[in-house]
């Protein structure tokens, strides 16, 4: 009977979210994106930096479906190419900063007190300045363009985010007599704090960090528009924009113009699958 | 036109549906009964029975999935089934109101309570100003003190008992026809419930409104109705004025109910509660015979086939039972007395001192301000003893059992010695067999439990830390465990949302055996149970105590559950201790004048009419606590006793009065006796 009833739960559970159109869409658009950051190499036409002088700044055709840039480059192939770089930076900074946020923000919910009066303003001080001017500041003071430094930068300033979403979660939990009777078989507090209010409190850090993931994406592609995140001349979105987008008046729009519908491709799927989980979680 | 033989409201044949996941589940089945003008009809049952769903069908309020599939509901004669929306909503405004359960979410936070209540005048067209005067003369209807003051409060300035009396006198400022009251005093002390009930009956004399009055609570029933339905899995089962119904149940659910509740002087050490057996069936199950048949002692092949009819006991008394006759001889489902050799425990330990606590205080600090919740308590508790604690909300109940658990470490001086050993302050301090010595069960097994974890888990891990067990070995004893406390093989790797309330109750009390421990705290462990299933719970508290000699601390507002598992008493006013003995002498005198007025309001099960010690005012806030006793200013004995200044200038001592019975009183016992005679 209880395993009927728990497959009936996890089939309703299943239904909810296979019914949400948002969701579908979502996953649909990103599963795309990362089956292209996988097997980019095998599917782009030609490779990132083959130039053909023939075809210089020409328009989408059968031969060039993207067109191709000043330089002879293949749009095309360089927006398959640049999938992986910014795929990669977005999930690993967002998870660096979900993983140190989560950690922040169950300690200071869980301790209270000084611990957690220091530690939320501290929060608030770098929340208060923008995103960008830290992570800037963050690359040109360490002289990086490392996509390894561009992460830490990015997961460091979203932390806050997590931290007090996660801290606001466990406020609640913390004071649930299941935490008490954890304490009263001797757990010692790491466990009460990651196997006993952790599991309790994920439907909101896997929404966070869904929510997060979209700003990761924008934030990326952002420094490297500005030239800060990555090495130069590298394949990807951002800096094919930065590299391009002067030659929009001379009508050339192509090589600006579908590595930004990538970008705002990815963000928007992030998005939809972080407002369908906010549906089904209700939150 | 209504005619004075025409019910106030009549359901006739009613059925109603609720559709969940696309399907239409049963639940309210054939259900007929009327409430003449002035009469109060009282339903109960158990939770899930379909007691809100008739109070809402009765306004024609259902939820957004719910539908009447069959039947009337006549209001005056009128019936409102197919009446048109607007028809409805005017006639809710001007003849049906409604008191729900919970106060506080029945009032507007936002708005000022005089406000509030102005506005139901303002709804049938009064002016601002006059809709104001008559708000407060609502207020002073519902005997609230300084009306004009609370006019100006918000909803979470009241303390419970006023919340409710606003919402009451909010329903009867549209001189109601019929007033519905949906457990209006479940959520409130034992004082203040008495104090709303006798205002509820003061009213209905006054107005001549008649009442459908809907609780779980068969004391409360009996003191406030005419007339009672007996609902079970949505369908009326038995039905009777009220003297009829409980002097001669006719149902075997009625009979069944009745059993399980520990009243009338019932001790653990000579009598066993009786129980329903089996559980109630899910929502929307269809049945060909008659709905109780799965869990009756008295069901035959007729009964699981066909549907039995109302007969008649007596004049208007009904019950749709084919052995109605039989019903009220039928046999037990469990025995009333198990012996069970205790002479083990008793020759080792026999009146030995398990646990003592000696000058308990606790401050908060709230807001800024100290607040003093524990003061000075010591108690003991012998070997194999239960210990019950009680006292309204805001007593100090559960800190103090926090406090001796080591969750709240107390104020310097404050000592818990266990077997002759010096506890430390804190948890963390305590070594793991003086923690796993004292466990707890605690009052809502939905936050107890962790949700994320399944049952196999929760129990195993607590044997794995508490007994040094390696996992698989501490996974058998918790199996062990979970078979011992009743809980199926097959729900070992559920997790506890799969469980119901009762199940879930006796995870967590496999949860606090799991250290083998000489002390269980039980804070309310079956407050959020239904009657049967408490009494299930209670005879195994009763029976691991009389196996493994464990001692029990068991707090409960329930008076009669306390009586029936404890062996002594200590009884609690803002952090003291006020009376303290066996619970021989607590309940049977000479009482505390607290003590006197508490066990005078509980609603008394066996309809025997008994004075009621009235507590005047309100429980007064431990931050400010009055000078002299504290229970002077409420005390009912004071006044007249002679002992008045020294009552209001300076605190009595816990004395002891009695061999073994301690009391915190001026007036001497003797006085007090002769008062209470």
């Amino acid at each position: 009977m209880s395993n009927e009833e728990r497959r009936t739960i996890r089939r309703e559970r299943m239904q909810l979210v296979v019914r949400n159109k948002t969701f579908l869409v979502g996953c649909s658009i990103l599963g795309f994106w990362l089956l292209l950051s996988i097997f980019g190499d095998l599917i782009a036409p030609r490779g990132a930096s083959d130039q053909d002088f023939e075809f210089v700044s020409v328009g989408p055709s059968l031969k060039y479906w993207f067109g191709t840039d000043a330089n002879g480059q293949d749009v095309l192939s360089r927006v398959i190419l640049g999938t992986r770089l910014i795929v990669v930076m977005a999930f690993s900074a967002t998870t660096l900063g979900t993983i140190v946020g989560t950690a922040i923000g169950l300690a200071s919910g869980y301790f209270k007190g000084k611990f957690d009066m220091i530690t939320m303003r501290l929060i608030e001080a770098i929340s208060a300045i923008p995103v960008l001017i830290i992570a800037l500041l963050a690359i040109a003071a360490l002289e990086g363009r490392s996509p390894t430094l561009t992460v830490i930068v990015i997961g460091f300033v979203f932390t806050p985010n997590i931290g007090r979403t996660v801290r606001a979660a466990v406020l609640g939990e913390a004071e649930l007599e299941y935490v008490a009777a954890a304490r009263l078989r001797t757990e010692r507090t790491p466990h009460i704090l990651f196997r006993e209010i952790l599991p309790n409190v994920l439907p909101p850090i896997i929404v966070e960090f869904t929510v997060r993931l979209g700003y990761a994406i924008f934030a990326i592609a952002t420094l490297s528009f500005l030239g800060a995140g990555v090495e130069y001349g590298s394949p990807n979105w951002g800096s094919q924009i930065a590299e391009n987008w002067g030659n929009i008046y001379s009508n050339i729009w192509w090589p600006t113009a579908f590595p930004a519908l990538a970008i705002a491709s990815l963000a928007v799927s992030v998005n939809l699958i972080s407002d369908s989980l906010l549906e089904v979680f209700e939150l | 036109m209504s005619t004075a033989n025409t019910p106030t409201l009549e359901l006739r044949n009613l059925e109603v549906a609720y559709t969940v996941r696309g399907i239409d589940r049963e639940v309210l089945r054939d259900i007929s009964l009327s409430i003449a003008p002035g009469e109060a009809y009282g339903l109960v049952g158990e939770s899930g029975c379909g007691k809100s769903t008739a109070a809402f069908a009765a306004m024609r309020y259902l939820p957004r999935n719910g539908k009447i599939t069959g039947g009337a509901i006549l209001f005056e004669g009128k019936n409102i089934v197919d009446m048109a929306d607007d028809e409805v909503s005017s006639l809710r405004r001007s003849a049906i109101s409604m008191v729900y359960q919970n106060p506080a979410t029945a009032l507007n936070p936002t708005i000022r309570v005089g406000d509030q209540v102005a506005e139901v005048f303002q709804l049938s067209g009064i002016s601002k100003s006059d809709s104001l005067e008559m708000a407060q003369a609502a207020l002073v209807q519902v005997q609230i003190a300084d009306p004009a003051q609370v006019m100006r409060r918000y909803a979470h300035q009241l303390s419970g008992g006023m919340a409710q009396r606003v919402v009451i006198a909010m329903a009867l400022a549209s001189n109601p026809r019929l007033l519905v009251m949906d457990e209006p005093t479940t959520g409130l002390d034992a004082t203040v419930e008495a104090e709303v009930l006798d205002l509820v009956r003061e009213l209905r004399r006054d107005t001549g409104t008649a009442v459908l009055f809907i609780s779980h609570n068969l004391g409360v029933i009996r003191h406030m109705c005419d007339r009672v339905g007996v609902l079970y899995a949505g369908a009326l089962v038995e039905q009777g004025a009220t003297a009829d119904l409980f002097n001669n149940p006719s149902h075997p659910y009625t009979v069944g109910l009745l059993r399980c509740i520990p009243r009338g002087g019932l001790h653990k050490s000579t009598d066993r509660l009786d129980t329903i057996p089996g559980t109630p069936p899910a929502l929307g199950t269809h049945f060909d015979g008659c709905v109780f048949a799965s869990r009756c002692s008295l069901a035959d092949d007729n009964c699981r086939t066909q549907l039995p009819q109302m007969v008649t006991i007596s004049g208007a008394h009904v019950a749709r039972c084919f052995h109605s006759d039989k019903a009220i001889s039928m046999p037990r489902s469990i025995e009333q007395t198990e012996f069970v050799s205790q002479s083990e425990i008793h020759a080792t330990h026999s009146g030995d001192t398990l646990l003592s606590i000696n000058h308990l205080s606790k401050i908060f600090t709230q807001d800024g301000h100290k607040v003093q919740v524990i003061n000075d308590v010591s108690l003991n508790l012998g070997f194999g003893e239960t210990l019950g604690l009680v006292g309204e909300s805001g007593s100090g109940k559960t800190t103090i059992a926090k406090l001796v658990l080591g969750l709240v470490s107390p104020e310097e001086g404050g000592v818990v010695t266990l077997d002759g050993k010096g506890l430390a302050k804190t948890l963390n301090r305590r070594d793991v067999h003086d923690v796993g010595s004292m466990q707890i069960v605690f009052q809502n097994p939905d936050q107890a439990l962790n949700r994320r974890h399944s049952v196999t888990r929760i129990v195993g891990r607590a044997v794995e830390r508490l007994r040094g067990f390696n996992v698989s070995d501490a996974i058998d004893r918790a199996h062990e465990l979970l078979s011992g406390m009743r809980v199926e093989a097959s729900l070992h790797s559920a997790r506890p949302v799969q469980l119901s309330g009762g199940l879930k109750q006796r995870v967590a009390i496999s949860r606090a055996f799991a250290g083998s421990p000489q002390i269980v705290v039980c804070d309310e462990p079956t407050s959020a149970l239904d009657v049967s299933v408490q009494a299930a719970i209670l005879n195994l508290l009763v029976d691991l105590q009389k196996q493994d000699g464990v001692s029990f601390i068991f707090i409960s507002h329930d008076l009669g559950v306390v009586r029936y598992i404890s062996d002594r008493i200590a009884v609690l006013y803002l952090g003291r201790v006020i009376e303290f003995g066996t619970s021989q002498r607590v309940f049977n005198g000479p009482f505390h004048p607290y003590t006197e007025a508490l066990l005078s309001s509980v609603p008394n099960i066996d309809g025997s009419i008994r004075k009621r010690i009235p507590l005047t005012g309100v429980v007064p806030s431990p931050s400010n606590p009055p000078s002299g006793c504290v229970l002077n200013p409420r005390c009912p004995r004071k006044a007249g006793s002679g002992y008045e200044t020294l009552c209001e200038t300076e605190e009595p001592n816990l004395t002891e009065v009695e061999p073994g019975h301690f009391m915190r009183c001026h007036i001497p016992v003797a006085n007090l006796k002769q008062l209470q005679s």
